[in-house]
């Protein structure tokens, strides 16, 4: 494609006219499409939030959130603790905040890792065809013969709870479904006429698949990326909820749920708060994940 | 048709294999000594040392995986290092209770979650069908055992009404299968309804209703009977998950069922059980997803002349 124009030089003027040419109309109508979702706004505005706090989580918290007070254990949610203390007169609502960073770092870090891993492979096997594509396929049969969940509880057990585990095990369940999307969008796109274009001008393999073939399957990996990030927060707040995940004494989600647990009897807050972040967050995710494809689909007018 | 039924039942066989393999081999990356924990925590060194010798562990992993193997073949799971019991035993007595469990979260949920489906797709851009997906989109996105505990606390704390957990009358069942099911539900409402809309665009629709029959008739006798298969496909693939999610939920509701044994025998290092449950666990994974598999090709005869 880029030799075909008459007008080849090697300097912006012919880059800046293509993307003008090809890339501004599904941007613009992306974003058309995108912003009549109300939902999928709402959510990606609470996701935005959410990530702001992660960031500034220590400035904000109104109470240092591994401060214990004892005087004042268990209190209901009040105007000076808005999700009332914990067991060690914590504030909760800093915990919450505190907490938006291990959940955020474990689900981005997690997916990222599997989406890479996964779309390399998926890459390489939907374009290589062969022994390359078996391979890969047949490992993600195996990978796939283990409920997800079950992967993740394997793999902690084997190597031992904490955070930094809990990521790994949620990436590597993660990667089958990214590597078969790959795979599939790759096969797609591979017969498309100018990838043919190219490879007869003399492209080679490694850019065909970077420049020409990479670009068309984004689409699909972005809401796949989007929805398996709810997919992690809950796998991590599993884990953490079964003991193999973040220690009890740390600022997370799914340990303060778990921890919390223990006192539903007398302080159903912890459980309420700390289970309800989950669930939003989750479901923001979704939302979003939802509208992306929607917006994404050429299908959907 | 044979053909295609004799390679998908075959392929299982090597997948199993190669499964069976990666667990056995993964739990023996565990660091520690099996021979040690196997004798127990007062056993001399000659002792440790005759165990070693006596379960073959001295040798190389690879034939200590062989005679594994054929042990499993003879229906022999190893014995529990926590209990001293035999494996294949305590997971029978651990069995029932997660069936049990399994199948009310089975039976409402693919109901509830085909109606909802359905209803949405036929109400489509109405308020019932918003309704009907925020429920679904919630049902995908909420942690269950979040939800168990909620529930725990309206239902048994609060009013009393059910029992807080264990298995002591069959109530006991009511809040974990509700549970372990609404993720199910969620998504069998998400499919049937895109599945329906997708056939309601099609042509024999536009005939039927041309031929003035009624719309409620329609809907059933020719969209839905089309989406049938693939929602039998989905409802099905769902049922491997309900394992995994079993794990999560007799932990909250405190039942004693192989989930509940599996977390425990983790945090004992009891490797035999562990070994034996992942095994158990992903045969009964890949046993369901063929059974789908077969049914679908029962079902749909264009499958079966694809291969």
């Amino acid at each position: 494609m880029l030799s075909v124009s008459p007008a080849k030089r090697k300097g912006e003027p012919v880059k800046k006219e293509k993307a003008s040419a090809v890339r501004q109309n599904p941007t613009k109508l992306f974003l058309k499409k995108f912003m009549r979702r109300k939902m999928a706004i709402f959510s990606a505005c609470f996701i935005l939030l959410l990530i702001l706090v992660a960031f500034l989580a220590p400035f904000v918290e109104p109470f240092n959130p591994s401060l214990p007070d004892y005087n004042n254990m268990f209190a209901p949610p009040s105007f000076q603790h808005l999700c009332g203390t914990d067991e060690y007169g914590r504030d909760v609502f800093s915990r919450l905040l505190a907490g938006s960073r291990s959940s955020l770092w474990v689900s981005l870090s997690s997916v990222t890792l599997g989406a890479t891993v996964g779309a390399i492979l998926g890459l390489l096997a939907g374009y290589y065809g062969g022994w390359i594509d078996r391979l890969v396929m047949r490992t993600c049969d195996v990978l796939f013969a283990f409920p997800d969940l079950l992967l993740a509880i394997a793999i902690v057990a084997v190597i031992g709870p904490g955070l930094s585990n809990v990521v790994i095990a949620v990436a590597v369940f993660s990667v089958p479904s990214f590597a078969r999307i790959m795979r599939s969008s790759t096969l797609s796109v591979k017969e498309a006429l100018f990838v043919e274009v190219s490879r007869s001008l003399g492209c080679s393999n490694a850019s065909l698949m970077w420049k020409h073939i990479f670009p068309g399957t984004v689409a699909s990996i972005i809401v796949n990326f989007t929805m398996r990030i709810g997919t992690a927060i809950l796998a991590a707040a599993s884990l953490s909820f079964l003991g193999f995940g973040a220690k009890t004494t740390e600022s997370d989600w799914g340990a303060m749920l778990s921890t919390g647990r223990n006192y539903l009897g007398t302080a159903p807050h912890i459980v309420y708060f700390s289970g309800g972040i989950i669930f939003l967050t989750v479901l923001a995710f979704n939302l979003f994940g939802d509208g992306l494809r929607d917006a994404l689909d050429p299908k959907i007018q | 048709m044979g053909r295609y039924f004799i390679k998908r039942v075959l392929g299982t066989i090597p997948l199993m294999l190669v499964v069976s393999f990666i667990i056995f081999m993964f739990i023996h990356m565990i660091p520690g000594d099996p021979a040690r924990l196997m004798a127990g925590k007062d056993a001399t060194p000659q002792e440790i040392q005759a165990t070693r010798v006596a379960w073959g562990l001295d040798k190389p992993l690879i034939f200590q995986y062989g005679s594994y193997m054929d042990r499993l073949f003879h229906g022999n799971l190893g014995t529990s290092t926590e209990t001293g019991q035999s494996v294949a035993s305590m997971l029978t007595s651990r069995f029932q209770p997660t069936l049990t469990l399994s199948a009310v979260a089975l039976l409402w949920s693919l109901f509830v979650g085909v109606l909802i489906g359905v209803y949405s797709a036929v109400k489509r851009s109405r308020w019932q069908d918003y309704l009907g997906m925020l429920i679904a989109i919630s049902g995908i996105s909420v942690p269950t055992f979040w939800l168990g505990l909620v529930l725990i606390q309206l239902f048994s704390v609060q009013l009393g009404w059910l029992p807080t957990g264990g298995l002591s009358s069959i109530w006991g069942y009511i809040l974990p299968g509700f549970c372990l099911g609404t993720p199910i539900m969620a998504i069998m409402a998400r499919f049937s309804r895109s599945s329906l809309l997708e056939n309601m665009k099609e042509d024999y629709i536009r005939t039927a209703r041309s031929k003035g029959l009624k719309e409620s008739l329609v809907v059933l006798r020719h969209a839905f009977r089309n989406s049938l298969i693939e929602v039998v496909t989905v409802g099905g693939l769902q049922v491997g998950g309900l394992l995994a999610g079993s794990v999560i939920i007799e932990q909250v509701f405190t039942i004693p069922g192989l989930g509940r044994q599996l977390v425990e025998a983790i945090s004992f290092r009891d490797y035999s059980v562990i070994m034996a449950e992942l095994l158990l666990f992903s045969f009964e994974f890949v046993m369901i997803n063929l059974i789908v598999d077969l049914l679908y090709g029962v079902l749909n005869p264009k499958i079966r002349y694809n291969h």
